[in-house]
């Protein structure tokens, strides 16, 4: 495909948007490199949405730039902008057939013959026969895919998708989205999805930015942001995390040492995003291995005691709650590989990990130990 | 296509009603429902309705003293065309140009109550309907005293030379056609309002997001989405707008006296019955033709 106009990253320089006196987008700063597809990822309220519809034209800024290349885009109104957006709820026209609602936007720039292209686009998306049905007479994931063609034909420099797979099922959502990922890697066009579910998030971006109260927690990588959260909240909000309160006392030898609930423990200096004062140590829960008894815990491993509260079958794993002689129940996940046998609640059990799995995070002083995950909750007025 | 064949097709098919359950009163129900309906259509515009075809056959000669004869007279049809095609032409012209200037006040009208007005919404729908709290002829004598020539309307008009020293306002086709557009336009503001109402703004921002220009949003989506409202708030307002007689009655002088006047007249004054039955007739006729036409070419026939 083509490219029409001239090529640019994506820029948000210190974009801000306040409603009254709430703060929905604090001070932004991102570049979403040319061709990537890049994912917002938060809560309901984090700001994501009206992220996005300040790139579509959509919502004015308080203040910041939009840079599509060199050209601050802000300000311009959302039909003079080569961007396109693919809304949550399709907002498809349901006055025009899905030819009519892919040919709208070649029409409004006074392309005569659309033909050829609305054809293209709606093989691409898999819907040939559908031209001359009305959106009321599709499927949510078809007319999803109608949403996708529609906006996709303009040959946008930018695509932005709002929650487009929220209202699938779980199933048809899956599809959708190894779907999407295929159809952004054959045109090659900048893909800015804004999404509350982090597996989506991760199954499909590049680089997936955490977002929290207006504001980026982590930008990166899916792999680098799970491995090596930078905060308690990313480390909970994308899959979810065992994190114990503690005390580090600085960089000895390449490890901290790390005191938390009476044990001490070591991690590498590499893993650490805080080696002095107080901080959370941190261990995925499919890190974390259960066996008997200490002197079971292979060499160089760490380890901590406890007792099995719950243990749930869900099929290619079973998931466990160790409570630790402090109070607090840890998360551990063993996968049904067959190597493992299960653990009955009630038992005594170990649960080791490899020092270099762990992490540290700098803490507040009232936070304690917190290993559930973020739960999706609208706390504002804008999501 | 692996996609699209594991797509749910909707939600499925209802289980069916068991035969048994459907028995004969309930198949009966919808039909006694609308029995009370029914004889009050036939009794008061079935009967009339035939009453009425029948004096508008009747021999011209006869009067209400000496009595009227059926004869078929069908000539009566082409009789008070001729005689009275001004009326008819000026009926149309007046509801025709009343509905222009009701549709260039009612559309920005609705579509700011409905798409702009947020919590005031209610307050000035109640606004629209309220005049309708007193009677139409109350309202339309209202008129005449805003409009009457020593009125203070006249006189601003007068001082500002919009209107010559001698000019008038009361007892001129502008008055008419002003009584026309102010009596009818709730009718068109009501059927406007409800489809707008519904309008999904979301729509407009995806027309924008599609370098559709406001012009062009307006153009392409919002006008054909409330086309339904439109074209059932024309015809309310064109209807009985083309067949009123009290606004030329009470605002214009026999110049300005439409077709709704001539068939009042004729009933009530000159007591020339096949005459007026005739131009009821030929009124109904024109209307219809004129939906008919209409709504072929808005293209909204499942409207009817």
């Amino acid at each position: 495909m083509t490219r029409e106009t001239p090529a640019g990253d994506l820029r948000l320089a210190n974009l801000t948007k306040r409603f009254g006196i709430f703060t929905a987008v604090d001070d932004l700063s991102l570049t979403v490199p040319q061709g990537s597809f890049f994912a917002l990822l938060g809560a309901s309220g984090c700001g994501k949405t009206t992220t996005l519809r300040m790139i579509a034209g959509l919502e004015e800024p308080t203040g910041g730039q939009v840079l599509l290349g060199d050209r601050d885009i802000a300000r311009l109104r959302p039909y003079k902008r080569p961007v396109n957006t693919v809304f949550q709820s399709y907002a498809l026209f349901p006055h025009l057939n899905i030819f009519e609602n892919v040919a709208f936007g070649l029409r409004r720039r006074g392309i005569r013959s659309v033909d050829d292209e609305v054809m293209r686009m709606l093989s691409l998306v898999q819907l040939d026969d559908y031209g001359s049905r009305r959106p009321a007479q599709l499927s949510g994931g078809q007319q999803q895919r109608v949403a996708l063609a529609r906006a996709l034909i303009n040959r946008p420099q930018v695509l932005l998708l709002d929650e487009p797979l929220g209202a699938l099922d779980l199933k048809l959502r899956r599809q959708m989205q190894i779907e999407l990922k295929r159809i952004q890697t054959e045109v090659g066009i900048t893909f800015v999805h804004v999404t509350h579910d982090q597996e989506e998030a991760m199954t499909m971006a590049d680089t997936v930015a955490v977002m929290n109260a207006g504001r980026i927690e982590q930008l990166g990588a899916p792999a680098d942001i799970y491995e090596f959260p930078a905060t308690a909240f990313v480390a909970n909000f994308l899959g979810q995390s065992n994190l114990l309160a503690g005390e580090a006392a600085g960089t000895a030898g390449g490890e901290v040492a790390v005191t938390a609930h009476g044990a001490r423990f070591s991690v590498p200096a590499g893993r650490a995003r805080s080696d002095r004062g107080l901080v959370h140590l941190g261990v995925r829960p499919e890190k974390l291995h259960l066996v008997g008894s200490a002197d079971q815990v292979p060499a160089g491993h760490q380890h901590v005691t406890g007792v099995v509260t719950d243990a749930s079958y869900v099929g290619v794993s079973t998931q466990y709650l160790l409570r630790t002689g402090w109070g607090t129940e840890l998360s551990v996940f063993t996968a049904n590989s067959g190597a493992a046998t299960q653990v009955p609640v009630g038992s005594e059990a170990v649960a080791y990990w490899d020092a270099r799995h762990a992490f540290l995070l700098s803490r507040d002083a009232a936070d304690s130990d917190r290993t559930a995950p973020v739960v999706d909750e609208p706390v504002g007025a804008s999501s | 296509m692996t996609v699209l064949a594991q797509v749910p097709t909707g939600s499925g098919q209802p289980p069916p009603t068991p035969p048994a359950a459907r028995s004969g009163r309930h198949r009966l129900l919808p039909y006694l429902l609308l029995l009370p309906g029914a004889a009050w259509l036939l009794v008061f515009f079935g009967v009339p309705l035939v009453q009425l075809a029948a004096a508008s056959l009747y021999d011209p000669s006869g009067s209400l003293s000496t009595g009227y004869a059926l004869t078929w007279a069908f000539g009566n049809y082409p009789d008070v065309l001729q005689a009275y095609w001004p009326q008819f032409l000026r009926s149309f012209g007046y509801a025709g140009i009343a509905l222009v200037l009701a549709l260039l006040l009612g559309y920005p009208l609705a579509y700011a109550i409905a798409q702009k007005a947020g919590r005031w919404k209610n307050l000035l729908l109640v606004c629209v309907i309220a005049p309708m709290f007193t009677s139409f002829l109350v309202r339309t004598l209202a008129w005449k005293t805003i409009l009457s020539d020593n009125g203070a309307l006249v006189g601003l008009l007068r001082d500002v030379h919009l209107l010559a020293p001698d000019g008038r306002l009361l007892a001129t086709p502008f008055a008419v056609v002003l009584g026309l557009t102010y009596n009818f336009l709730p009718f068109l503001v009501l059927p406007l309002y409800a489809s707008l109402e519904r309008l999904d703004h979301r729509l407009l921002e995806a027309a924008s997001d599609l370098y559709a220009s406001p012009v062009q949003a307006f153009r392409r989506v919002t006008l054909p989405l409330s086309m339904p409202g439109l074209v059932a708030g024309t015809l309310l307002f064109f209807i009985p707008a083309s067949g009123d007689y009290i606004n030329a009655e009470l605002l214009g002088t026999p110049n300005e006296y439409m077709i709704g006047n001539v068939i009042d007249s004729a009933f009530l004054v000159r007591l020339d019955y096949p005459q007026g039955a005739a131009l009821s007739f030929l009124l109904m006729a024109a209307i219809l033709a004129v939906v008919f036409g209409y709504l072929r070419r808005a293209g909204t026939e499942e409207v009817l």
